[in-house]
């Protein structure tokens, strides 16, 4: 299933960071493409999920070592990109939505401010069309009062709406393309669907893709139409979410397994027994579903 | 063995006044394990606070193995009751081992037989003794979460309060101390009150829970009628729908409560 409006394309990316204790080999020759769609990348702490996302935009620090066959987007090739170069790209082509709203926004601007900074940039607008096209955004990403909302500073909005507010910022450039790093795990169970829904309608509205980092293996199934499962800086599997409960990868099936069930209760959760196999290259390419490239 | 009822506690002045706990009551049976659930905001941690003491100002009455506290606690009380926080690197002191971490109650209650009492509370954390001079930074957050377990067992109360003990790891470690906790139940007959924003996590551990929507309960539940979906208020259906994962058309839906 090679989408024919292919997004992203990712070929054997690595990313070492360097330590005295020895270099830290976060991601392993991983592989993946992305079309119009919501793909989920799912995986424990540590297994170089979030590092992925923002690799695909440079955004790790200097000193790490990222190197990759091949990063293109739209058939660009991402990674013969100056930094300039990339600056059109970042907002405007891809943009990313950071876990924590608090830290990610800054605290001495006020959110309308901050938004219309987002749109004038990349579309070189007057302020007061900046201001009427953020009222709009704040709009779709269904704050009530648009208006006194523009007015607020970061440190005056709740969670909730922090996270709609960073999501506003990041689609007002109108990018093709959306990677949000755990956008909604900070946020109540009930207002993490509203935020994905919110981020569901666009995808569908827009035909963007969007790549939906997380750790909630539920949510990722019933949310995204393909998951990756990484673990120790590798993919595990590639699969359409329909099918996730019927994975029968190991390591899969040992994640969802440890999930507590709220109509089911098993005397005892089982746990996951990690195998150093997994993490051999070839441990499991040969069960390659529907030809997804890995 | 523990009776709640009652309880109103209130935040700020004037204005600002903020009515955190409205009247709430509940009761617990020994070896009984209660859960507390609800969004953020809902005053789940804050009952936690008040029946531990780190809040005095609350009203009401609270009453613990037959006998009513007042504000002020005494030693007897602590030993009785230990509280097992959310974010384990935050609660363990980052510049004392965790021989030290865990003597540092035995000392303050005046236990004899410290190093034994250690080194068996760690094996039954399923923790090796190699980790027992190591440093906090030194674990990892399921480690870190089992020496908090370890300091509250280390005192052999009868309540342990969970303030959502695994909120802050990995599901596959999760499921680790989950499994951790329901044994050392089992073994030691201990009442657990357990907070968590996560039906599923109730559902498994807890015999009854309390729904809690902005300071008040607005349900009592049984584990069974949690598994069935037998509830009768919107509040707990929505949260109920929610746990199940994305569905566009039930999001429409929500309210807000």
């Amino acid at each position: 299933m090679i989408q024919q409006d292919q997004l992203l394309q990712v070929t054997n990316l690595n990313i070492i960071f360097p330590s005295p204790k020895g270099d830290v080999h976060a991601v392993k020759d991983i592989s993946f493409s992305l079309g119009k769609e919501k793909i989920g990348l799912v995986g424990e702490s540590g297994s170089g999920k979030s590092v992925t996302g923002r690799a695909i935009l440079r955004l790790l620090p200097p000193y790490a070592k990222v190197s990759a066959e091949e990063i293109s987007f739209k058939g660009q090739d991402l990674l013969s990109f100056s930094e300039k170069e990339l600056r059109c790209i970042r907002g405007k082509e891809i943009s990313m939505v950071m876990q924590d709203p608090k830290y990610s926004l800054n605290p001495v601007r006020t959110v309308g401010q901050q938004i219309s900074e987002a749109y004038i940039v990349h579309s070189k607008v007057s302020k007061s069309v900046a201001r009427e096209q953020t009222l709009k955004m704040l709009t779709a990403v269904r704050i009530r009062n648009p208006e006194q909302v523009y007015k607020l500073y970061p440190h005056e909005v709740s969670g909730g709406m922090g996270q709609r507010i960073m999501i506003a910022m990041m689609l007002i450039p109108e990018p093709s393309l959306l990677i949000a790093d755990e956008p909604t795990s900070a946020l109540d169970v009930t207002v993490q669907l509203q935020v994905l829904a919110i981020l569901d309608d666009l995808v569908t509205q827009r035909g963007m893709g969007l790549i939906f980092i997380s750790h909630d293996l539920e949510l990722v199934a019933s949310f995204c139409d393909r998951v990756i499962i990484m673990y120790g800086g590798r993919i595990m599997e590639v699969i359409n979410a329909a099918d996730l409960h019927n994975s029968t990868h190991p390591y899969t099936r040992g994640l969802l397994n440890c999930l507590p069930r709220i109509e089911g209760r098993n005397e005892r959760l089982s746990t996951l027994v990690r195998d150093d196999a997994w993490l051999d290259a070839d441990f499991w390419h040969s069960n390659d579903s529907d030809g997804i490239i890995i | 063995m523990l009776n709640i009822s009652n309880l109103n506690i209130y935040f700020g002045h004037g204005s600002e006044k903020n009515h955190a706990l409205k009247d709430v009551s509940f009761e617990i049976k020994k070896g009984e394990s209660f859960g507390l659930v609800g969004e953020s905001g809902s005053g789940k941690s804050t009952v936690l606070n008040c029946i531990s003491g780190l809040l005095n100002h609350w009203q009401g009455t609270i009453e613990v193995d037959g006998e009513v506290v007042s504000q002020k606690r005494d030693l007897a009380f602590y030993r009785k009751v230990q509280l097992v926080f959310q974010d384990p690197y935050g609660s363990l002191h980052p510049r004392h081992t965790i021989d030290r971490t865990l003597k540092e109650p035995l000392a303050i209650h005046k236990f004899t037989d410290i190093n034994h009492r250690v080194e068996k509370v760690l094996s039954e954390v399923d923790l090796g003794s190699q980790f027992r001079f190591r440093y906090p930074h030194q674990l990892s957050g399921g480690q870190r979460q089992r020496v908090a377990v370890a300091r509250a067992l280390i005192l052999e109360p009868e309540i342990i309060l969970l303030d959502e003990p695994t909120s802050a790891l990995d599901v596959s470690i999760q499921a680790e101390v989950l499994n951790l906790l329901q044994d050392i139940r089992k073994e030691r007959n201990l009442t657990y009150v357990m907070v968590s924003h996560d039906l599923a996590v109730i559902s498994y551990m807890c015999e009854n829970c309390a729904v809690m929507s902005q300071g008040s309960v607005v349900e009592m539940i049984s584990a069974e009628q949690l598994q069935s979906g037998d509830l009768s208020q919107n509040y707990t259906k929505q949260l109920f729908t929610a746990s199940k994962g994305y569905d566009r058309a039930a999001i429409d839906l929500f309210q807000d409560f």
